[in-house]
């Protein structure tokens, strides 16, 4: 039930026509402007969030195939479909596309999109930041297979070791490339990784105290205070990569023959790269918790637990870097401790799995095909993570590393550990994106497949790394015994490309023609439940009073609502930090073309200094007038006539309801 | 004997599981198949590793398994269970206290066993008296010189094939000069990253004689995949033997064809980077040639060293490693033939 009915139902003030007058007003107030004007200029979170997404699936899709054409190459020893320069191109692309360009844009557009519903607001808190943020991250993406489309495509790894990736040994415009990407997706990753911060802690409906945050909420701000502290270390190190390798610029910070380290370019790559896989993690445990208290149809086991868990990994995780380098030559009592962080981690993570389990085995089971996604998340996560207490190990490590086992480890953990959630987040959250359902029976089809598939090509890569295959190879020689194995997980690779093409069907069927969904089909028990599906753009017409941690569960028929936003600005309610009090409305801006053009001259800038310096002072006077208009725009748009002084007074305790806003009832 | 120590335990009960994973590959580029007495050590470990996770494992799926039988069903509409009962909330919380006091426990478990581990193979380099090895990467093989520390006039430099007598310790220095490679032989030991400007040494030795495959474990560009090497194992009689013979310039021309090969091979752009000793060819780009017949492959081990393979490498080497420094080379069929003669003779 949304909130205007529950309204309508209580003997309240407010008429029903006056609520009905009132949700025009806030239809007219929060619409895009029309035709393609209003798509491009778009900063609804809703719409940036489902780009974002959509974006990401394309990628993963693109990924997906490269990885396809990969394993024909490695189906047969001495292959012939792929040299190894098609070959090293392939598998940087498609490490690179799946790190930066899918995992982490799409748990942030997942974010992006559901955050502000779940926490009773309308909007993000910088919209039109929001679009920029989607605006760099497509010419991130764009440049990437630009790249690879024009056959020079980055071919030094994703992690692009140095000096393989230096001005020496990596050349043409290759890496520059790779370098570019980083950079641009790690400014897109933070603008929404601030946007989620902000969002969170300042745009909480009333009543929403910290201990009632929904756990996928949590995960989502853990995991944006993660980017926050670990993007820019890759930021760093990309920009004084592109820098050593730009002509006329030439700095030597990893040129060892004058005095630059090589080893300075994996601290810094891996300070971020492990971080990062949690930062692509943590937000797919925050769905796994939505899902099981939902199917489970009981409150979340060790809710306070969970919380805690999520962020002793994110502190954890920052402090377990040098497991990617067991095998540099660096100090053993120092890879020692790297080998005690790393194992810590199985803490946090056990008492997750041991929490879930809790809550499904004390609940009943709505068997629908989110949580058999779940149940797979669980068969292979669980795994991949035993594997991965291996790799901690430095002796153990010292075999292992940048074998196939790795590959193995990496694909469970990232596609059990992420992938499977995200995949039942999709099928639970598809009503709330296009107020339809997904096939049912298509999608337990879709997550057997996807399950067996997943298991037949990499399940037989642990052995392979055992029996000696390194990473990275474009071949191998029939007399190394690898043939038959490779064989299995190529065939296993067909398996799970039919699983995502069932996948693709099913949504692009159900967008138009599935079963239309109720506005809240499963039952569940956040605020996004009590939107209409398709979910208006002004989202909430009141914004909810919470009344417990599973919001709309423990929502009693009288319950207030927040009245008294103003209908003609978009409007909404700042609320305190911890306890979630009313302090001040807050408005928005109106939706603009200039994020897309400040995000254009963006890629243009990043793009340019691949070949010449002057590209960076360049685009930044473009980007001064740029962004004068973005904030003279913003303030055009809030002169003070909307805001007559009377109509919102200073508050008068800090914590009070700040009058005119009224919770009624 | 050692039937109480647990790895010992666990190695028989995965003892079917070792035959398979043995039988996947010919076993000679192996982690678990152990040749040498640090790698012994890492197979052990391994195994005990993989006993305990596995287990570990095992038990979570059960549990879910039963929950997926045990557990009742109900649908959307049913009423959510927010106030679940408090006993059996407590009985839970404590049973998740104890697997949380048990993951504890074995995390500890397994970190002291690899600790010991890791102590063990780092003390045993003390050993007197190793062959002393250098190694060096570059794109896409390895340079391997023998350096006798009292008499340099012993040393031996060679390529792709490193010969080691059983039973006493080799102490490898690595060094790379261009990009990062890895220097690993899994039969021996596990893998070490040889990184421009940080020059490492590792120790290991083998046990059992026999053939083992090394392979660059680092991307290092093109042809990393054909970046191999082998490690024969043998005895102390058949090592010496050999190492006098590697010590020994190449020996003259034995008949007109081999002589007109050397004329082809000192005449033409070989020598810019190929060595063969006791010729004036000295360059230092490419491997040392001069003993490279004796040799069972050549490519860096990714071609059986037979005639056909060879003319095929010097005519088209890019055909087979795509990206490597040998460029192609034209010769007439006569003085391909001839060449071959002589590179064959180079024994």
């Amino acid at each position: 039930m949304t909130n205007a009915e529950l309204l309508k139902n209580q003997s309240s003030d407010l008429t029903a026509a006056r609520i009905d007058e009132e949700r025009r007003d806030l239809e007219r107030t929060w619409a895009d402007k029309p035709g393609i004007i209003g798509w491009l200029s778009t900063t609804d979170h809703k719409r940036v969030g489902l780009r974002m997404i959509v974006t990401a699936f394309c990628f993963f899709v693109f990924a997906g195939v490269l990885a396809l054409v990969m394993r024909l190459q490695l189906m047969f020893p001495n292959g012939h479909v792929l040299g190894p320069d098609l070959y090293n191109q392939f598998f940087t692309t498609h490490g690179s596309t799946m790190m930066f360009l899918f995992a982490v844009p799409v748990m942030e557009g997942m974010g992006v999109y559901f955050v502000p519903l779940m926490i009773g607001t309308r909007t993000i808190a910088f919209p039109r930041l929001n679009a920029l943020g989607y605006y760099t991250y497509l010419c991130a993406g764009l440049l990437t297979f630009f790249g690879l489309l024009m056959n020079i495509g980055p071919d030094a790894g994703w992690f692009a070791y140095v000096p393989l990736s230096g001005p020496e040994y990596g050349i043409g415009h290759r890496v520059d490339l790779w370098s570019q990407m980083v950079s641009l997706t790690e400014i897109s990753a933070l603008i929404a990784s601030a946007n989620i911060v902000v969002t969170v802690m300042k745009l909480r409906a009333p009543g929403m105290s910290l201990n009632r945050i929904p756990l996928f909420v949590w995960s989502e701000v853990i995991a944006a205070v993660m980017v926050i502290f670990a993007m820019p270390a890759v930021m760093i190190g990309s920009s004084l990569l592109s820098m050593d390798r730009l002509t006329n610029v030439s700095t030597h910070f990893f040129n060892q023959a004058e005095g630059g380290d090589p080893i300075m370019w994996q601290h810094l790559f891996w300070f971020f790269g492990h971080p990062e896989v949690y930062i692509i993690f943590i937000p797919a445990t925050g769905m796994v918790s939505m899902i099981i208290t939902t199917f489970a149809r009981r409150k979340t086991f060790g809710y306070t637990a969970l919380v805690l868990t999520m962020v002793a990994t994110a502190f954890i995780g920052f402090g377990v870097w040098v497991h990617h380098m067991f095998v540099t030559p660096l100090p053993q009592l120092g890879q020692s401790i790297f080998t005690a962080s790393s194992m810590l981690i199985v803490i946090p993570n056990g008492i997750q799995i041991f929490c879930w389990i809790a809550t499904l085995w004390t609940g009943r089971w709505n068997l629908k095909t989110p949580l058999v996604w779940v149940l797979g998340f669980f068969g292979i996560f669980v795994l991949g993570g035993l594997s991965g207490v291996m790799l901690a190990s430095v002796p153990l490590d010292s075999q292992l590393h940048d074998t196939f086992f790795v590959v193995a480890h990496l694909h469970y953990v990232l596609i059990g550990g992420a992938v499977f959630p995200l995949f039942g987040a999709v099928y639970y959250w598809f009503p709330k994106f296009t107020g339809r359902m997904l096939n049912e029976t298509a999608g337990v089809v879709n997550a057997i497949l996807m399950f067996i598939g997943f298991n037949m090509v990499f399940f037989p890569m642990h052995i392979l790394g055992l029996i000696g295959m390194p990473r990275r190879v474009y071949t191998y020689l029939p007399e190394t015994g690898w043939g038959d194995l490779n064989m299995l997980a190529s065939i296993g690779a067909f398996v799970m490309g039919i699983a995502a093409i069932v996948f693709v069907a099913n949504v692009v069927y159900s967008w138009k023609l599935g079963k239309v969904a109720s506005i809240n089909p499963w039952g569940a028990d956040t605020l996004e439940w009590s939107l209409p599906s398709p979910i208006p753009q002004y989202a909430f017409q009141y914004v909810p009073i919470v009344q417990g941690r599973h919001a709309l569960w423990e929502r009693t028929d009288d319950a207030p609502v927040v009245t008294g936003l103003h209908l003609n600005v978009r409007e909404v309610l700042a609320t305190s930090i911890h306890d979630a009090v009313p302090e001040h409305r807050y408005s928005v801006p109106d939706p603009s073309i200039i994020p897309l053009i400040v995000g254009l001259i963006t890629g243009v800038m990043f793009i340019g200094f691949m070949f010449n310096p002057w590209s960076l002072p360049l685009g930044m006077f473009a980007l001064f007038f740029g962004f004068l208009a973005w904030f003279w725009s913003n303030s055009l748009a809030h002169r003070p006539p909307a805001f007559p002084e009377e109509d919102n007074p200073p508050l008068e305790e800090p914590g009070d309801v700040a009058p005119p806003v009224e919770v009624t009832a | 004997m050692n039937g109480i120590r647990p790895h010992f335990r666990f190695e028989r009960i995965l003892a079917a599981a070792s035959v398979f994973f043995a039988s996947c590959g010919h076993g000679n580029q192996s982690a678990i198949n152990s040749a040498g007495i640090q790698s012994e050590q890492l197979s052990n470990l391994w195994w005990i590793w993989l006993g305990i996770t596995a287990g570990v494992y095992v038990i979570v799926m059960a549990v879910l398994n039963v929950a997926y039988f045990r557990v009742r069903r109900a649908s959307a509409e049913a009423e959510p269970d927010i106030a679940p009962d408090p006993a059996r909330e407590r009985k839970v919380g404590n049973i998740i206290k104890g697997c949380v006091a048990l993951t504890v426990v074995i995390m500890f478990v397994l970190m002291i066993v690899s600790f010991r581990t890791g102590r063990a193979i780092a003390a045993m380099p003390a050993a007197q008296d190793p062959i002393h090895i250098k190694v060096t990467g570059q794109q896409w093989w390895w340079q391997i010189e023998y350096i006798d520390e009292h008499q340099p006039s012993n040393n031996v430099t060679s390529a792709n094939e490193i010969h080691i007598p059983i039973g006493r310790p080799v102490r490898v220095d690595l060094e790379s000069h261009d990009v990062i490679h890895s220097f690993w032989v899994p039969n021996l030991h596990g893998k070490r990253d040889l990184i421009p400007n940080y020059p490492t040494t590792i120790f290991f030795e083998a046990d059992e004689p026999g053939v083992y495959w090394g392979q660059c474990a680092e991307f290092c560009g093109f042809e990393h995949a054909k970046m191999r090497f082998m490690v024969k194992a043998e005895s102390e009689d058949d090592f010496n033997a050999w190492y006098a013979a590697a010590q020994q310039p190449s020996g003259s021309p034995a008949n007109d064809s081999e002589a007109r090969g050397q004329q082809i091979f000192l005449t033409s752009v070989c020598t810019q980077c190929h060595t063969i000793s006791g010729t004036p060819a000295s360059g230092r780009v490419g491997p040392n040639l001069t003993h490279v017949a004796s040799k069972p492959f050549i490519a860096s081990g990714s071609l059986v060293n037979n005639r056909e393979n060879l003319t095929n490498w010097i005519s088209d080497p890019q055909a087979i490693k795509p990206g490597i420094r040998m460029p192609m080379n034209t010769y007439s069929q006569e003085d391909l033939n001839a060449l071959a003669d002589y590179i064959q003779s180079l024994k």
